[in-house]
């Protein structure tokens, strides 16, 4: 499996080289989006600026205007702001909130933690969800296999708010097991977590019973079999690791749809978090910090993308090879 | 139902038992889509509160009771009753307008915008189309409901921009997708046939690669009121779409957050209705879509 010869290290290193290119262009196309996206505030934006922060729409005097210029750079022509905007965004400035007065790195990285730990554990869940449910349903007759991609069917379809309140019904207000709101600790943070995990679950498990399925069929396992091994160890010990294959390549698209999905666990848990923060800023307008967190997410998507990339073209050297 | 029973006896063969064939008939029975006439009766309905929700109304959506505000499910009020005595099944009737003209709305601008990038990204010259497929890159490396937030960060909350913003978040995706279906398309034997006839390429694009690669959208476009149903939905639980005096679902959803721990149907019920049109759209769109995939065979 491990490449030996050094010219199919170098086709690896140059598959790589053209992955991280790829990504650079991606990430710097993601932030002058963001950047066009604040010069679209409809009107004068410093008075948009001054208008955001009172939450009034007023006329303003020159005067306050000019500070407001001076403070946020605006008279300047637009290119230079926006290279001053990619100069900082690489130096990790996001710029500062209209409406804190504070950088908005200061404001994301206050909520980060939160989100992040809401996030890994909701992956977590929906892991282990979906290979116990697949490993029990898959390819077991016909009623079980029905029932099981029907699961799948539904949950992937849930719409988070929704799942998130049926749970908080459910098990923080019916039966007392979970604080219904503003719990900090482990407990406060499983049926977020839930709320995330089961949609994922649902939709992994698609591929992985597909997968696992084909995998059932495969002489290696046949072989398997006829050594004398029971189904459950096949089935775990064999037929699993083929099957989450397809699910290991989706991580950096989940990773980036629990971090937006945050946005209305947080909301629905009232847990605090970049999602709560998003929310909050997107009804007062305040641009960067919508930006900055956007931006954020989508970086994120970006990089553990191209992480699962790189180490496929590792690990299986074909890739690199076609 | 004459036809099938007609079909199952010259199935069965000549002086095959009547019980064998009546189970045969059975079984082919069971094996109809319920799911999907489920589904289309169930979209009838949608239709109809849309078009004449005083027809299927039992009590006036706006009509204030408020002796019998935050009643459970009754005789009287199907799904209960809201803070201030309103029937919330009335309610649900009359938001079906405004919430399926959101959901149809924000599906055709985002397959819209979808197949302008994606036909570009497939179809346009080299340096044009590398650049439109870069941007729809781009594009998706934002998840669908951060890019709807960025767009009403700018303009505002409203029912125009949860449309524009629902469509806008989903476009990416099937630009991607049909761009895909364009290029296999292009790939094919029968335009490498019709090149070699020498046929022009406006033709070839119009008469061949065109309606074999968007035949699918038809069952995509099912899909995707579904789906922007419940993103746009989502927008309004979070405050950012319609507002609640509006009985629009997402908006009854928002309203209901704050008696949840009172009254905990008028959350599950209007979100119910949501699920069950979003499945509703998911059936009909993959039966289209399967039939779409026979009739090519």
């Amino acid at each position: 499996m491990t490449p030996t010869s050094p010219s199919s290290w170098r086709a690896i290193a140059r598959q790589v080289a053209r992955k991280l290119l790829s990504a650079v262009v991606v990430l710097w196309g993601a932030a002058t989006v963001a950047f066009f996206a604040q010069l679209a505030l409809p009107g004068d934006r410093a008075t948009a600026i001054l208008n955001i922060r009172s939450g009034r729409a007023q006329l303003r005097t020159p005067a306050e205007l000019a500070q407001i210029n001076e403070q946020y750079g605006l008279q300047r022509p637009v290119i230079v702001q926006y290279l001053d905007y990619l100069r900082g965004l690489v130096g990790g400035d996001f710029g500062n909130s209209y409406q804190q007065y504070r950088p908005v790195t200061a404001i994301i990285g206050e909520q980060l933690g939160a989100t992040l730990t809401l996030s890994l554990t909701a992956i977590v869940f929906a892991w282990a969800l979906m290979v116990v449910w697949v490993t029990l349903t898959a390819g077991r007759g016909p009623r079980l296999r029905a029932l099981g991609s029907l699961v799948d069917v539904v949950a992937a379809g849930l719409p988070a708010y929704w799942l998130g309140i049926i749970l908080l019904l459910v098990f923080a207000l019916g039966l007392r097991w979970f604080p219904v709101i503003g719990g900090t600790g482990v407990n406060g943070l499983i049926l977020p977590a839930l709320t995330l995990a089961i949609p994922l679950a649902g939709f992994m498990s698609q591929s992985t019973r597909a997968e696992f399925e084909r995998a059932l069929e495969q002489p290696f396992v046949i072989s398997a079999r006829m050594r004398g091994m029971g189904d459950t160890g096949v089935r775990v010990r064999h037929v699993l690791r083929h099957a989450v294959i397809p699910s290991v390549t989706l991580s950096g698209w989940a990773l980036g749809a629990t971090l937006s999905g945050a946005v209305i666990v947080e909301s629905i848990f009232s847990r605090p978090g970049i999602g709560n923060v998003l929310v909050t800023a997107v009804s007062s307008q305040d641009l960067p910090v919508v930006v900055g967190i956007v931006t954020l997410v989508a970086v994120v998507y970006v990089l553990a993308n191209l992480l699962v990339d790189i180490v496929y073209t590792v690990v299986d050297p074909r890739l690199a090879a076609s | 139902m004459t036809g099938l029973a007609s079909t199952t006896s010259t199935a069965a063969a000549p002086g095959a038992t009547p019980p064998a064939s009546r189970r045969a008939a059975l079984s082919r029975w069971a094996r109809r889509p319920w799911g999907l006439y489920a589904a289309i009766a169930f979209a009838a309905v949608l239709a109809l509160a849309a078009i004449a929700p005083r027809l299927l109304a039992t009590h006036d959506p706006l009509a204030l009771d408020y002796p019998h505000s935050l009643h459970g499910p009754s005789w009287s009020n199907w799904f209960g009753t809201d803070e201030s005595g309103r029937d919330l099944y009335s309610r649900v009737v009359f938001g079906a307008r405004e919430s399926l003209l959101i959901g149809l709305g924000a599906a055709a601008v985002g397959i819209v915008l979808a197949l302008l990038l994606g036909s570009s990204a497939a179809l346009a010259i080299k340096p044009a189309a590398v650049v439109v497929d870069r941007l729809v890159e781009i594009l998706f490396t934002f998840p669908a409901l951060l890019l709807a937030l960025l767009l009403i960060a700018i303009s505002g909350p409203s029912a125009v921009t949860e449309i524009l913003a629902v469509g806008l978040g989903t476009a990416p995706g099937y630009a991607r997708m049909i761009r895909g279906q364009i290029l296999s398309a292009k790939r094919s034997a029968y335009v490498e046939a019709a090149t070699a006839l020498g046929h022009s390429r406006p033709r070839i694009v119009f008469a061949h690669i065109l309606p074999n690669a968007l035949r699918p959208l038809v069952a995509v476009f099912a899909l995707s009121v579904g789906q922007s149903i419940v993103w746009a939905s989502s927008l309004s639980f979070l405050g950012l779409g319609v507002a609640p005096p509006s009985s629009e679902w997402g908006a009854l959803l928002d309203a209901g957050r704050q008696y949840i721990v009172q009254a905990g149907w008028l959350i599950v019920v209007p979100g119910l209705v949501i699920v069950a049109v979003a499945l509703t759209a998911t059936t009909i769109g993959r039966h289209l879509q399967s039939a779409l995939e026979r009739g090519e065979k």
